[in-house]
């Protein structure tokens, strides 16, 4: 696959929130959540509890996650994105398949690791899918307001 | 939430910084771009700065805005998480993009904190897990290893509340020239086990009136221990393990009654039913606001005295008089650990005393028997009943005042009330140690 333009990799790779919009028959649904990029992909977790947007991806994979707040990104010159792709849950070990993300979520949230070891507290919150997003389309807007720079990904075929 | 754009909803959209506008493009991706906003709630509309994206959604589409924040906390990660969704149809004139909202959705956690956002959503949780059996084809279900099952289950860090009486009733005996550590060692095993089996027989009955079910705010020390209700223990398990708990201990029980004193059969009888009909029916003691007293019965007079009477192998005044600050003291954590669950009481039809009497009543009760416990210290050392080593109890009393002060702060709260419940567990156990350290000294 083609890679993803630096700048959004480098946000990506810094942000504490993005904004997930997956469909719900022919509506949008926004969900902010903690974006993990693996230099390829775009992972998030979502707990067996705020499982309605994974019902909705299972439903239609096309989805949409953007970057738009230059306070919970720290980098330097900051720029908002948007990524469209295709999202797959993947929920085959809700207790323990979701861990293998855990160090990029880590480095985002610290006291995550915390928390985990007190997971016998909330354990449902705990019991988690992920959402892996292959990207198709990137939207760069180098200026908060200004012209967009639009990146189409192709996808490398055996 | 579901309202469309007022004044009060016009204000709060007002403090995000930007919006993120999110429709459907042509190839059936959705969008999501930020833009710059300008709620009015005298038009009912969000007006939008022009963005650049493509295929944007004509007049009488729909449109979704969402306003998100979080506060960044370098070296944990984040807090003040909030964000509302907001859905409407696309207007289009001379003052430029609008969206008229028509429903609306989010989350605030200084409104919804987070664990009663996770409560909130249990049933959506289960549903889930639910589909993913049947398409499975093999149970899905939360997991805990069975150490962690077991000790929220029996909820054992309470046992504070059977240690207590129990070293009090041994050393009282002591303190009259009996000494006998082995059987106290049994008498602690089997009085806990006839705990451990109240609590888990408590959280039975407890999911089957629907208390626990409506309570959305449990705490550590209240709500129960949701082991059920998650699906991390069947009811089945929770029975046997109920089961297997009264039995030990009604068998420690019988067997120091037929080895030590009669009148430990009678009081582990007069035990053990307060156990069981603490919420189990016909008594459904609890139920009826008569739990705090059958709490001070139990974990007060029978636990001291039956000690007692395991060691010296009859039981005395001393002791039973010595046993009710205590008894007072643990009565004051049901009656305190009722107060945030109240609501949940109430609406499962649990007439505890916090859902009978407010507020004020309340906190005059919690002063009150707070005051007695220790009252009964003092009068018992001027009586010349309990050594005067005991008055050492006495500099566990400022914690009646930080569980005042919580109550008082805090009433409404559940979260903000849980240091004032731990301060309240703090005070019988300091309370009661210093007693025994008394005896001791």
């Amino acid at each position: 696959m083609t890679p993803l333009p630096d700048d959004a990799a480098r946000i990506l790779d810094a942000a504490l929130v993005c904004e997930l919009t997956v469909l719900s028959g022919d509506r949008v649904v926004t969900y902010p959540l903690i974006p993990l990029f693996d230099g390829e992909r775009i992972f998030m977790t979502s707990s067996v509890l705020f499982s309605r947007k994974l019902d909705h991806i299972k439903a239609n994979p096309k989805v949409a996650v953007s970057v738009t707040d230059p306070t919970a990104t720290p980098v330097d010159r900051f720029a908002r994105i948007t990524i469209q792709g295709d999202a797959r849950v993947i929920d085959d070990d809700l207790h323990a398949g979701w861990l293998s993300v855990l160090p990029m979520w880590e480095r985002k949230e610290p006291v995550i690791r915390k928390f985990l070891r007190q997971r016998f507290g909330l354990p449902l919150f705990f019991e988690r899918a992920l959402i892996e997003v292959t990207p198709r389309r990137v939207l760069v807007w180098p200026q908060p307001g200004g012209w967009l720079e639009v990146h189409e990904l192709q996808e490398e075929r055996a | 939430m579901t309202a469309i754009l007022d004044h009060e909803l016009a204000a709060h959209l007002g403090s995000y910084p930007h919006t993120i506008v999110s429709y459907v493009d042509r190839e059936g991706y959705p969008v999501n771009v930020a833009t710059g906003f300008r709620p009015d709630g005298y038009a009912g509309l969000v007006y939008l700065e022009p963005f650049d994206a493509p295929d944007q959604p004509g007049a009488g589409a729909e449109m979704e805005l969402t306003f998100s924040h979080v506060r960044p906390r370098p070296g944990t990660g984040y807090d003040q998480r909030r964000y509302v969704n907001v859905w409407g149809k696309v207007i289009r004139g001379d003052a430029g993009l609008a969206v008229a909202p028509e429903r609306t959705a989010g989350w605030d956690e200084q409104r919804v904190p987070f664990v009663e956002y996770c409560e909130r959503n249990l049933a959506r949780a289960h549903r889930y897990m639910s589909r993913l059996s049947e398409e499975r084809g093999a149970p899905v279900r939360p997991f805990l290893p069975l150490r962690w099952r077991l000790f929220l289950a029996t909820r054992v860090p309470f046992l504070t509340a059977t240690i207590v009486p129990i070293l009090l009733g041994a050393v009282i005996a002591r303190s009259h020239g009996y000494s006998a550590w082995l059987l106290t060692t049994l008498a602690l095993l089997g009085a806990s086990c006839i705990h451990l089996g109240l609590n888990v027989l408590n959280d039975i009955f407890d999911v089957s009136s629907g208390a626990d079910v409506e309570n959305v705010t449990p705490t550590p020390f209240s709500g129960g221990s949701r082991v059920v209700l998650y699906g991390l223990v069947g009811r089945r398990s929770m029975w046997t393990l109920a089961l297997v708990l009264f039995a030990l201990g009604s068998a420690i029980g019988g067997y120091l009654a037929l080895t030590r004193a009669t009148e430990i059969l009678w009081l582990g009888i007069a035990g053990v039913a307060l156990a069981i009909f603490y919420t189990a029916p016909p008594l459904k003691l609890v139920y009826r606001g008569l739990g705090d007293i059958a709490v001070a019965a139990g974990f007060g007079p029978i636990m001291t005295l039956g000690s007692y009477a395991v060691v010296a192998q009859r039981v005395s005044f001393e002791a039973f008089y010595a046993s009710l600050p205590v008894a007072l003291l643990v009565m004051l954590i049901l009656y305190v650990n009722q107060v945030p669950d109240r609501l949940g009481d109430e609406r499962a039809g649990k007439r505890t005393v916090a859902v009978r009497f407010g507020r004020e009543w309340i906190i005059r009760g919690y002063d009150v028997f707070a005051a007695m416990a220790f009252a009964l210290i003092v009068v018992g050392v001027i009586a010349g009943i309990m050594p005067v080593w005991t008055l050492l109890a006495l500099v566990a009393a400022p914690l009646a005042l930080r569980v005042h002060s919580g109550l008082v702060a805090h009433y409404d709260e559940p979260y903000g009330l849980v240091p004032a419940l731990a301060s309240n567990i703090a005070l019988h156990l300091f309370t009661g140690l210093g007693l025994i350290v008394g005896y001791v000294l």
